[in-house]
């Protein structure tokens, strides 16, 4: 089971005294607080990416290059990585480069966005999100797995002997996430690859993902991956903590009352009620977070969400201390109930292995 | 057979309401002895209002909003009453349309009514409600009904029957069976294949 953060990288006022950090205050919080994770015992950080104000992590692979340089274990991944209007040359070239330099610690989740405009800013159309991530990832992975491509798609310029460089590190591709909030098309595509599925599970009723994952359950054993309960699946998580529940209600509640994405809506104690949201004692958070297994299944990756809404660095920093304490518990207590067959979520290494393994049993 | 009254009065008691409850009343009566008696859900959009707001920012309705909305889409027919507001539904009326799935309505038969201070408003049933569920795809009757505050006293003779017509229509058009459900993407899903090649 692996434990992280995933950050939207959104530069959010203060609520509570109007303070507005910097783009470059927000950028090296991003960087402290992935530093941080490694140093608490988390397994990943993931990167949003995004091409419009309040937001600053525009270039993905440059802010986890630098977080690889300066970390020995931490996975680096993303939350999410546009495949709707990146050129999917660019997405295998940047990540391979970011497994050859960081040894390997390196996967991707997928998604569309939702940004309009973002499409058109980079000549596309929302309309045809879907068709682009489907013809984008098809090309993405043959980048990927054949040393010379020849592609001709609906999207992108056609390539005629194109080989994408570096290969990626010991001829093993970074896995893949995708993630959805409520297309069926995108859980379809993660089954049909065996790749792994991402529901951010965060701002709706846990009944919506429910939905959706055990579709991508479903559809993985469908085609041929493994059982159902072998898919791999990744959740979201949000979480503030105070030793003292009371405490942790107080605290965060001005930052919740005008948060970017609920804010001046459904009362604390209402979207505490429907959604992951969990703000309280560590041990309300140990609690809350195993009722997704109960939900879900077993499941292979959970990222919380801990920087938002304007909350200072120094508050997050304690927040990450504080999963650092409460992660071992949780990683024990749902190793000991995942039954044998149900497999860790691929790392570099384990798909090395496999590939291995695989070539030995061709020769 | 299951009809959902959708009102957006704001008064407690409401002409609106009321105005539903006797097209909810003439569709019973009409609909009396048929194989299956019409059993009323009435939704008072008041009641959901924080709800309804809640829903538009944050994208998904509480679990009381939830159950009204299922038991709307999955009525065989809907009575749908606003009062006038500005020549127009009111916002606590659109808002409930508005978050309700893609096709959500589509095919199903909806009676449309509003309520107003004086006839001089009556169009607001051809100008403004009947194009909103024509974008819905749903399939109004051809009456409307229309209640101006003097409806209410002398001239109730003619209200009452434009209830009655209104609501025989109605019982017509569900006999008729024309609602088909949107396809489950997660029960029917398009195979990936047929998403890649397409």
């Amino acid at each position: 089971m692996q434990f992280g953060i995933f950050s939207v990288g959104d530069v959010t006022p203060d609520p509570t005294n109007g303070r507005v950090p910097s783009e470059h205050e927000r950028i090296t919080a991003m960087i402290t607080l992935a530093l941080k994770a490694e140093e608490v015992g988390l397994d990943v950080f993931a990167g949003g990416e995004h091409h419009n104000p309040p937001f600053v992590p525009s270039s993905p692979t440059t802010m986890l290059g630098y977080i690889g340089a300066r970390t020995s274990r931490l996975i680096l991944s993303t939350a999410t990585t546009l495949i709707t209007t990146n050129d999917p040359v660019k997405i295998a070239e940047d990540y391979a480069m970011l497994q050859h330099l960081t040894g390997g610690r390196v996967d991707l989740m997928l998604g569309r966005g939702n940004t309009a405009p973002v499409y058109p800013w980079f000549g596309q159309d929302i309309r045809m999100g879907i068709p682009l991530a489907i013809e984008n990832y098809a090309l993405l992975r043959r980048l990927w797995r054949e040393d010379v491509v020849d592609w001709d798609g609906r999207f992108r310029t056609p390539l005629q002997g194109f080989t994408s460089t570096p290969r990626p590190l010991d001829g093993v591709p970074p896995f893949v996430w995708h993630g959805s909030i409520r297309s069926p098309e995108i859980a379809e595509q993660a089954a049909y690859y065996g790749d792994g599925f991402f529901a951010n599970h965060i701002f709706w009723p846990k009944e919506h993902f429910e939905r959706l994952i055990s579709f991508y359950r479903r559809r993985f054993e469908h085609y041929g991956h493994g059982a159902a309960d072998q898919a791999i699946v990744g959740l979201g998580g949000q979480v503030f903590m105070r030793r003292d529940s009371q405490d942790a209600v107080n605290e965060f509640r001005p930052y919740f009352d005008k948060a970017p994405v609920y804010g001046h809506g459904p009362s604390l104690e209402e979207f505490t009620a429907e959604t992951p949201l969990t703000i309280g004692s560590p041990q309300q958070v140990i609690e809350k977070t195993l009722t997704f297994r109960e939900t879900f299944g077993d499941y292979q990756r959970q990222l919380f969400l801990v920087d938002h809404a304007g909350l200072p660095l120094k508050t997050v920093l304690e927040q990450l201390d504080l999963l650092g304490e409460i992660v071992p518990v949780l990683r024990k207590e749902l190793d000991a109930l995942r039954p044998a067959h149900v497999p860790d979520a691929p790392t570099h290494a384990s798909l090395v292995a496999r590939s291995n393994e695989l070539e030995g049993s061709t020769r | 057979m299951r009809i959902a009254v959708v009102t957006a009065g704001l008064t407690q008691p409401s002409s609106t309401r009321l105005l539903g409850d006797r097209l909810a009343a003439a569709v019973r009566d009409i609909s009396a002895g048929r194989a299956t008696d019409a059993e009323v859900t009435t939704v008072d959009l008041r009641d959901h209002a924080h709800d309804l707001t809640n829903h538009l920012l944050t994208g998904f309705g509480s679990a009381a909003l939830r159950d009204v909305i299922d038991a709307v889409v999955g009525a065989d027919a809907v009575i749908a009453v606003t009062p006038t507001f500005s020549a127009s539904y009111s916002g606590l009326f659109k808002m409930f349309f508005d978050v309700l799935e893609d096709r959500a309505l589509a095919g199903k038969p909806v009676l449309i009514a509003a309520t107003g201070g004086t006839e001089r408003h009556s169009l607001v049933l051809e100008y403004a409600l009947r194009p909103l569920f024509a974008y819905l795809q749903a399939v109004v009757v051809p009456t409307g009904v229309y209640a101006a505050t003097s409806d209410w006293g002398a001239g109730a003779g003619g209200l009452h029957e434009r209830i009655s017509r209104a609501a025989g229509e109605l019982v017509t058009l569900l006999g008729a069976g024309t609602a088909t459900p949107p396809p489950d993407p997660y029960d029917d899903p398009t195979p990936f294949e047929q998403l890649l090649s397409s």
